[in-house]
Parts: structure tokens; C-alpha cells; sequence
């Protein structure tokens, strides 16, 4: 971050050869590499070895049986599930996330604290709290879930149960990074096109949608990965039923304990190479608009 | 709540309406519901029924064991990653971007996957649990593995909430110390650190709420024996496998409550700090 050239400017080129004027708000060198040594050798150990096994064991049999497993009924089955929950969680958390952001952010009224600390509670409750939640509240035991099985529409231990629980955990995701993002902007540019007579929906699409898209995608990347990934929550409210609600988290679970490592991890890393896709997508969202995403990273 | 609470002040613009109706129905089917039928039926169990059956010391044994690793990994990460935060703000080196990203694996990558992979490195016959076995120690299926897979789970999180604080101080505050005599140790503990308190209080309260809940990543590498590698997660499980409803209730409101009185008190001293420092 700081340019040596820049603190010691008065120094010739052959002076700063022989003196090594250290700024006095840097440490000294050796201080520097130990730090940069223990942080890059701790992140190898904790995050970067378990990655790398995901592929070792996905492939410790060859690329064609990590194939194979993942072309069975089953394994395509569970991908298949697992796109279908992601396509319906993550618009429906889009669509909240923008709802919810535009009322905060543009509008005054009480409670508007409470509201946001509402928005945020799913980060604070454990996903095997939520899925219980939502058994209890959908289960065939409740009021409410026995008619609703009644009448043909079960939730629990099927497709809605595993959307609702992927909602749940990814609830606050679109407006986590919306809402910074909609309060650096103010609402000037939106009071200046109604003024000029634009209708509402039209003030939205012109006006704040180009100024928050790159916040929006963000924070549906985000949403996306966690959709795809949750474990808790679906674990406690899919039933785990081969074929039908195993979600592909799910599937790396029975794999795993059916001894079938190759398997497991070939389920594994597909899930695996999606969370290096989303955190090269979100690299590239950080770097080429890091002006308008610099709000977000302040939460 | 009261709709009239939630009335906009005169406003020119649009949307309140369509957006707060949103806003609300969302919250209200998707988590106000179901946190409210959890509550109720607590209540309809009654508070000695919830008590007798957290009161049992398989229970006790998985929330102390629970919140106990959980605090210790946070307060791992709160050290690991002050110092990740600090050595990406300020330092530059190659492949400082990359770095950058790979921070944030342990959000993006499934706990599920975490959790096999960790299982596959420390197991007595993996990568690191042998070299581990042949200096005579076990570290998967021991409090150990859970410990290691909590830490994995909350690593990004003090990371990401100190970065930018570090990013915003100014240089001036360091000048001034040093040219009062400090040396570049006593800045950074008694200038530096505490400007950080607060984001790093925030981003350990976020990396202990999620490692007290935390599932995926754990049952793998646990062993799950009662008792001794049993986390409360795991318990509502094995409650819900059962049918005990009530049961599985009670332990997830036990972890509620417990949960936030933690945050709670994080929170207060995160008031305190911030009074304390006075901004930031």
C-alpha cells in the first residue's frame, strides 16, 4: 500500500542505495515477512489443504469413475433438485432483497431498526434451528401442516419445505448488500426524475436499478453459493429421501457414510469447483466496480 | 406489529406500499412464522417441560461442549484473522488479490463439503491425522476435529469486518505516535489495536453465532459419542428422528436463549469499546 519511492523523496538514487530509511508507520521488514508468513501458511492449512483434497479423493480412482459416479440416477437427480431450488430461492430473495432495501433506504418510519434486526435474524439462528422451525410450523403434527397435507400440498419432506429452509438461511444475502450500497446514493437522483414526471416503476428501472446491479448481482452470487450449499436447515426438513428431496449436500452425506468416497467427493467437488467459480465472479465484481461495492464491505 | 408504526413519513417517493408488503408477508411466512411456532411450542410445554429436558447431562454435556469449542474458535479467529486483515490492508506482495479471495472460501465452500474434506485430512489415515497418529495423538473424531472445523467455518469473518477499518485509518494517528517517541510495537498495541476493538468484537460475535449453530461441517469430523463429541445441533436432530417434537423444541430454544444473551453481552461491550474510542 505504500510506495517506499513516495516517503523517502528527498533521497538521490545513489544515496537511497546505502541508506534504508524505513517510514515510521511500517515495521521493519523482518517483522513484515513473519507476519505475511504466518497468514499465508495458516490459510494453507485451514482453508487451502481441505480444498485440495476435495479434488485428491474426488480423483484418487481417475477422472472416469469421478464421471461415472456423477452420471447415475442418483447423482443427477440431486444436481437436478439442487438447480431447481437454487432457480426459486434465489429470484424470491432477489425480489425480497430489493423490496426490502428500497423501503429502508428510501422511506422514514418507525421501527425501521427493528425491521432490519428482523431481516438479519436468520444469520444469528442455526440452520437446524430453522429447519426445526419449519417442521414445526409445517410439520403434518402442526394445525396448519396437517391441512395442508390434507389437502394435498405437504411442505415438509418435500420441494417447498427445501426451498423455504434454502430462503431461511439465505434470507438476508440481496439485502445485506443492497442497503449500504441504496444509502451512499441517497434518494436524490429518484426525487430529480419524479420531479421531471417519471412514474414509479420507471424511476426504479432507469434511474436505481443501473445504480445498484453490480450490489444486486453480488449479493446473489452470494445467495446463490449458500443456496446450493445449505446442509443444516435441508437436512432437517428434505427427509432425506433418495431420488426425490436429496438436495446434492444431502447426497455427499449418504455417499460419505455409504463408504462410497469417490463418490462423495466427485458430488463434492462439483460444489466445490462452484464455490471457486463464485469467488473468481466475485473477485472480478470487486475489482472492476470496487467504487460502488466499497459500501458493502463496511458490514 | 403495528401497521401504524410502520407508516411512512411524508414521502414523495413511491413503492412504499407494494415494497413494505413485500417486505412484510416475506418475513412474516418465512421467518417471523416458524421462529413463532418454536416459541409456542415451548410454551405449550411449558417452561418445566422445556427445563427437564435441557436439564439431563446428555443435553448439558452437548451445549457446554457447543458453545465452549465454539468460543475458543472464536477466539482463534479473532486473533488469526486481525492479523490476516492487517497483513491484506497494509501489506503488498505477490498474489495479494488471490490471497484475498481465498479468505473467503469457508463462506462460499458447502459445510457439507468442509466437512467430509476435513474428515478426509485429519481421520487417523489422511494427510494430516496420520502425522498426527504417529506422534500418538487423534485429531478427527475428538474435540479437536470439532474445534477445527468451527474455526474453518468463522475464519472470514473478523477478517472482513476489520479490514476496512484498517484500510480507514490515517496514517497521521501513527506519525503522531511515533514522533511522540512510540515505538512501532507500543503503537500498534496501545494506538492501533484499540482502534480496531470494535469491528473485531463484531466480526467474533458473527464467527461465534455461527460456529455455536454450525451442523454441516461438524457431524463428520465429531464422531458424535454422547457426551463427549455430541454437539447440541445434533441433538435436535436426533430428537426429530425420534418424533420428540417438544424435545427438539426445547434444546432449540435453550440454544436460542443462550445464544443471545452471548450476543448480548458482545454487544454491550462493543457499545462500551465504541464509547470508549469514541468513533470508528
Amino acid at each position: 500500500m505504500f510506495d517506499s519511492t513516495l516517503n523517502e523523496p528527498f533521497l538521490a538514487p545513489t544515496e537511497r542505495a546505502t541508506h534504508k530509511w524505513r517510514p515510521v508507520t511500517e515495521e521493519s521488514p523482518l517483522v513484515r515477512a513473519l507476519l505475511i508468513a504466518v497468514a499465508l501458511g495458516g490459510l494453507a492449512f485451514l482453508v487451502l489443504a481441505p480444498l485440495a483434497v476435495v479434488f485428491a479423493e474426488a480423483f484418487a480412482k481417475g477422472a472416469l469413475e469421478a464421471v461415472k459416479s456423477l452420471a447415475k440416477p442418483e447423482a443427477l437427480s440431486a444436481i437436478k433438485l439442487t438447480l431447481l431450488v437454487a432457480a426459486i430461492a434465489v429470484p424470491v430473495n432477489a425480489i425480497f432483497g430489493i423490496a426490502a432495501a428500497w423501503v429502508i433506504t428510501k422511506f422514514d418510519f418507525r421501527g425501521k431498526a427493528f425491521l432490519i434486526t428482523l431481516i438479519d435474524l436468520p444469520f444469528s439462528v442455526s440452520p437446524v434451528v430453522a429447519g426445526l422451525a419449519l417442521v414445526l410450523l409445517f410439520g403434518s403434527n402442526s394445525l396448519l401442516g396437517g391441512w395442508l397435507v390434507a389437502s394435498g400440498f405437504p411442505i415438509i419432506f418435500a420441494l417447498p419445505g427445501i426451498v423455504l429452509a434454502s430462503v431461511f438461511v439465505t434470507f438476508p444475502f440481496v439485502a445485506r448488500e443492497l442497503i449500504p450500497v441504496m444509502i451512499e446514493q441517497g434518494r436524490s437522483e429518484e426525487e430529480a426524475a419524479l420531479t421531471l414526471g417519471a412514474s414509479g416503476w420507471r424511476v426504479f428501472l432507469t434511474v436505481t436499478l443501473p445504480n445498484i446491479k453490480w450490489a444486486l448481482l453480488y449479493g446473489v452470487l452470494l445467495c446463490n453459493a449458500r443456496a446450493m450449499g445449505e446442509f443444516g436447515a435441508v437436512a432437517v426438513v428434505s427427509g432425506k429421501i433418495r431420488g426425490q428431496t436429496a438436495t446434492m449436500p444431502i447426497t455427499i452425506e449418504m455417499l460419505y457414510n455409504e463408504y462410497l468416497s469417490v463418490a462423495a467427493f466427485s458430488m463434492a467437488g462439483v460444489l466445490a469447483a462452484l464455490a471457486l467459480l463464485t469467488l473468481l465472479l466475485k473477485t472480478v465484481l470487486e475489482w472492476r466496480h470496487a467504487d460502488q461495492l466499497a459500501a458493502t464491505r463496511r458490514h | 406489529m403495528a401497521l401504524a408504526m410502520l407508516r411512512a413519513q411524508k414521502s414523495p417517493m413511491p413503492g412504499f406500499g407494494l415494497g413494505m408488503g413485500i417486505t412484510l408477508t416475506m418475513l412474516s411466512l418465512i421467518v417471523i412464522l416458524p421462529v413463532a411456532a418454536l416459541l409456542a411450542k415451548g410454551i405449550s410445554y411449558g417452561p418445566e417441560g422445556v427445563w427437564n429436558t435441557v436439564n439431563t447431562p446428555r443435553v448439558w454435556a452437548a451445549l457446554y461442549l457447543s458453545f465452549r469449542l465454539a468460543f475458543l474458535a472464536a477466539l482463534f479467529n479473532l486473533v488469526f484473522g486481525t492479523l490476516l486483515a492487517w497483513v491484506l490492508a497494509r501489506y503488498d506482495f505477490p498474489g495479494r488479490r488471490i490471497v484475498d479471495a481465498v479468505v473467503d472460501l469457508p463462506f462460499a465452500l458447502p459445510t457439507a463439503v468442509a466437512g467430509i474434506a476435513l474428515t478426509a485430512l485429519y481421520a487417523p489415515n489422511g494427510a494430516f491425522g496420520s502425522i498426527a497418529k504417529s506422534m500418538g495423538q487423534k485429531i478427527a473424531y475428538t474435540e479437536w476435529g470439532i474445534l477445527i472445523a468451527l474455526i474453518f467455518v468463522g475464519l472470514p469473518f473478523v477478517t472482513r469486518t476489520v479490514q476496512p477499518v484498517i484500510a480507514e485509518i490515517e496514517s497521521e494517528v501513527e506519525e503522531a505516535s511515533a514522533t511522540l517517541g512510540a515505538g512501532r510495537f507500543y503503537t500498534m498495541h496501545r494506538v492501533i489495536l484499540p482502534m480496531l476493538l470494535p469491528a473485531a468484537l463484531t466480526g467474533f460475535a458473527l464467527s461465534l453465532a455461527r460456529a455455536v449453530g454450525e451442523y454441516g461441517s461438524v457431524i463428520f469430523i465429531a464422531g458424535n459419542l454422547p457426551m463427549k463429541t455430541e454437539i447440541a445441533p445434533l441433538l435436535i436432530v436426533i430428537k426429530l428422528e425420534e418424533f420428540d417434537y417438544g424435545g427438539a423444541a426445547a434444546i432449540g430454544i435453550a440454544m436460542l436463549l443462550i445464544s443471545f444473551s452471548m450476543l448480548l453481552v458482545i454487544n454491550l461491550i462493543q457499545i462500551w469499546s465504541r464509547r470508549r474510542i469514541g468513533h470508528v
